[in-house]
């Protein structure tokens, strides 16, 4: 037992020496979706910076994009809420309608795409005159929300109807509905756009999504040796920029797969805290920050390494995690 | 047309007035369509899968709690609001589900609300009646095309010797509530259990569930107490009093015990026990901390927003058969929305099988067991404020899935399907 912790130490400290580059420090910004804060971190030093107190129930996060501003969906506030990032003022409200969970900006910083899981709706809200430019219904208990790269195409998840619809920016016409595994959670494009990754929590599943044709290419299923299946939840999936590796919160499996984004075969299954929910890259895509919401913190997976560095408290159910470009 | 008016059944329109059939040769079912809004003959893309709803009403016992008095849509509200999800997926599937209530009164002929739904096309019914008529309604439409699904009926017998192959229950049998609490009263170190029993044959088959239980996972009864009281009148201005007397003095006596169990399924006396035991115990069973599907404060896995549309829609909270009805018509649509049609065989052959999977708010996909058509679902044990916490406990373990802990499992099953 304390042998292994000691290597646990030396392998965190060689992973802590030789992952992140000290200079490039990128600020990251947690939810906890009990402890209504939002958490600071320093992804250098791997120190919690401080902790700012919003509204209540945050869950889905997003930075801007000159990073001044934090976009909060505070869920049981009934809307989306605006912190200055600089003054840790809550500068503003974005109508977001009721419940919002997840939300994701237009490639080009606005409008925002919002997803009211209560109301069977996306809204969509222009982030400088605060106002709802549409409301599209979709499916029952929508969740992941994800922009195409070329800003044309919104895709929202809805979790009892387990489908991935593509809205036209444009038109805010529903183009596409693709039919995927049971409660599906999250919704991510590659980087080029040409795939759309959705992890589906129920059927314990991602889709991967050409965004072409619109059909399912493939469904990656997981296995961890000594947990059941029915504990594999995926919740939250990046995909690298280069399009190398995808990194796959599975919930309470307690696990972060790291799947070849090219092969789409699951290479290696990382341990991290309880109840991982939510993940983000740094910009470098050196390092990931992934929540664990039974634990109450923060695991830092250094990427080239493809280990876990460093588990962070932070406050009660960390559930979202943005990273700052700069 | 007299005589139709005297049918021993009605059909009703959900959600709108009572609508009484006189003048069709044949009853014609009153549609309840989303928000129960007119919805103009389909075109023809689409595919119409309409769902029976069967409710038998029995002469119940008044509970003691006005809290616990059933609302009189339990159980179709629960499917009216999986109604509503199934067509919101369905407008993207161009499916379009329907619901039909037939509400049989006491004494009426449930056989032949159920022929008649089959009769106007109904493939799938679900049924709120006691045990022995669920298994006349599934023998009456054996050889037809239908599946009925058991929304209420706890009974063993209806999953082991009486299984039938066209019913699937998504009601929790009592083993599997047993079992539930029994898991987290072990967990708790409180395997000492005083049992306190009523005298109707639903208590003793409880009864027996709680000995498997104790039996299972190492519980202990250290007495079994009969209440013989039958129940009385509910209220009298006096009753307090003399209960406050009376449960400490039946309480009274026992081998040192961690917690009162009670077997009274009829609510005859179990609420008197809490607070009034001779020694200071907490309650668990059928009153105090109880095992169940649903509670309407449980909020874990997304089911906030379900709770939310229930109380919406219904203007009142889920309840556990709201819950089980729920399941059934849910259960349908992902199959129909799963196979692209409402080909019968298909989507019977698709709800029993490996890919199906139910999104339900328990944490896991809901299933079906192939050995006897339970829904196998993690059971919630709750107080009466609030969930205390979810079985299968951990500890409990499986070889294949830790929620078949709970229930008949696979090699113990008596269930030959017929």
């Amino acid at each position: 037992m304390r042998a292994e912790a000691l290597v646990a130490v030396v392998v965190a400290t060689v992973g802590l020496v030789c992952g992140a580059r000290p200079g490039e420090a990128y600020t990251v910004y947690v939810s906890n979706e009990k402890g209504n804060s939002i958490t600071v971190l320093d992804s250098a030093t791997l120190e919690v910076k401080e902790t700012i107190p919003v509204g209540m129930r945050p869950r889905g996060i997003i930075l801007t994009n000159d990073d001044k501003y934090l976009l909060i969906c505070a869920s049981d506030e009934d809307t989306v809420q605006v912190l200055d990032v600089n003054s840790h003022e809550l500068v503003g409200d974005l109508p977001s309608g009721p419940d919002p969970e997840l939300l994701d900006l237009h490639p080009s910083g606005n409008p925002v795409y919002v997803a009211n899981e209560d109301d069977n709706l996306l809204t969509v809200i222009d982030i400088n005159d605060k106002k709802v430019l549409a409301e599209v219904e979709v499916g029952v208990e929508p969740e992941g929300v994800g922009a195409s790269p070329d800003g044309k195409t919104v895709v929202v998840t809805s979790e009892t109807t387990n489908m991935a619809h593509f809205v036209d920016t444009e038109s805010y016409e529903i183009t596409d509905n693709v039919l995927v595994g049971s409660r599906p959670r999250f919704a991510e494009f590659t980087a080029d756009g040409s795939q759309l990754w959705v992890t589906s929590e129920v059927a314990g599943v991602v889709s991967v999504i050409d965004t072409k044709t619109r059909k399912i290419i493939k469904v990656i299923g997981f296995a961890v040796p000594g947990v059941q299946p029915e504990h594999i939840q995926p919740v939250g999936v990046r995909v690298a920029k280069d399009g190398s590796k995808a990194f796959v919160a599975l919930g309470p499996a307690n696990r972060v797969a790291v799947i070849d984004a090219k092969t789409l075969e699951v290479e290696k299954y990382l341990l991290v805290g309880q109840r991982v929910w939510q993940l983000a890259f740094t910009p470098d895509e050196k390092q990931v920050f992934v929540t664990n919401g039974n634990s109450n913190d923060v695991s830092v997976i250094d990427v080239p390494s493809l280990t876990v560095v460093k588990s962070i408290p932070v406050g009660s159910a960390p559930w979202g995690v943005a990273i700052s470009q700069h | 047309m007299s005589q139709l008016y005297r049918m021993p059944f009605r059909v009703c329109q959900v959600g709108l007035a009572l609508l009484l059939v006189l003048a069709a040769p044949l009853p014609i079912l009153a549609e309840m369509r989303d928000e129960g809004e007119a919805v103009p003959p389909a075109a023809a893309a689409l595919t119409n899968v309409p769902i029976g709803y069967l409710k038998q009403e029995v002469k119940k016992v008044i509970p003691l709690s006005r809290l616990n008095v059933e609302p009189e849509d339990i159980g179709i509200a629960g499917a009216q609001i999986a109604l509503k999800d199934n067509n919101t997926t369905g407008r993207f599937t161009k499916q379009q589900f329907t619901l039909d209530v037939a509400q049989v009164p006491i004494g009426g002929d449930a056989v032949k609300a159920l022929e008649t739904l089959v009769e106007a096309g109904h493939h799938y019914v679900l049924v709120d009646a006691p045990a022995e008529i669920l298994l006349r309604l599934s023998d009456a439409v054996k050889d037809k095309d239908v599946l009925l699904f058991n929304v209420r009926a706890s009974d063993e017998n209806l999953r082991e010797e009486d299984c039938r192959a066209n019913v699937l229950h998504t009601a929790p049998d009592r083993a599997m509530l047993a079992d539930a609490l029994a898991q987290y009263l072990v967990w708790k170190k409180w395997q000492r259990w005083l049992v306190v029993k009523g005298v109707f044959p639903e208590d003793l088959a409880y009864l027996d569930m709680l000995r498997r239980a104790a039996k299972r996972f190492g519980g202990t009864i250290v007495e079994e107490r009969e209440y013989k009281e039958t129940p009385g009148a509910r209220r009298s201005d006096s009753g307090q009093q003399q209960i406050q007397q009376q449960m400490p003095v039946f309480t009274q006596g026992a081998p040192s015990y961690d917690v009162v169990v009670v077997a009274d399924e009829k609510e005859v006396f179990g609420p008197y026990l809490p607070y009034r035991t001779w020694d200071p115990r907490p309650v668990a069973g059928t009153a105090g901390l109880q095992a169940m599907s649903w509670h309407p404060a449980h909020e874990q896995w997304g089911a906030t927003q379900m709770q939310n549309r229930f109380q919406r829609a219904a203007k009142r909270f889920m309840l556990p058969i709201d819950y089980q009805a729920w399941v059934a018509v849910r259960a349908i649509g992902e199959s129909v929305s799963r196979v692209g049609s409402g080909d019968f065989a298909k989507v019977d052959a698709f709800l029993r099988g490996d890919e199906f999977g139910l999104a339900a708010f328990k944490g896991q996909k809901v299933t079906f067991r192939k050995w006897d058509g339970q829904l196998r679902q993690p059971i919630i044990v709750a107080g009466p404020d609030l969930p205390v916490s979810t079985s299968p406990q951990q500890g409990f373990l499986h070889e294949h899935a830790e929620v078949d802990t709970l229930g008949i499992d696979a090699p113990e099953s008596k269930c030959k399907f017929q």
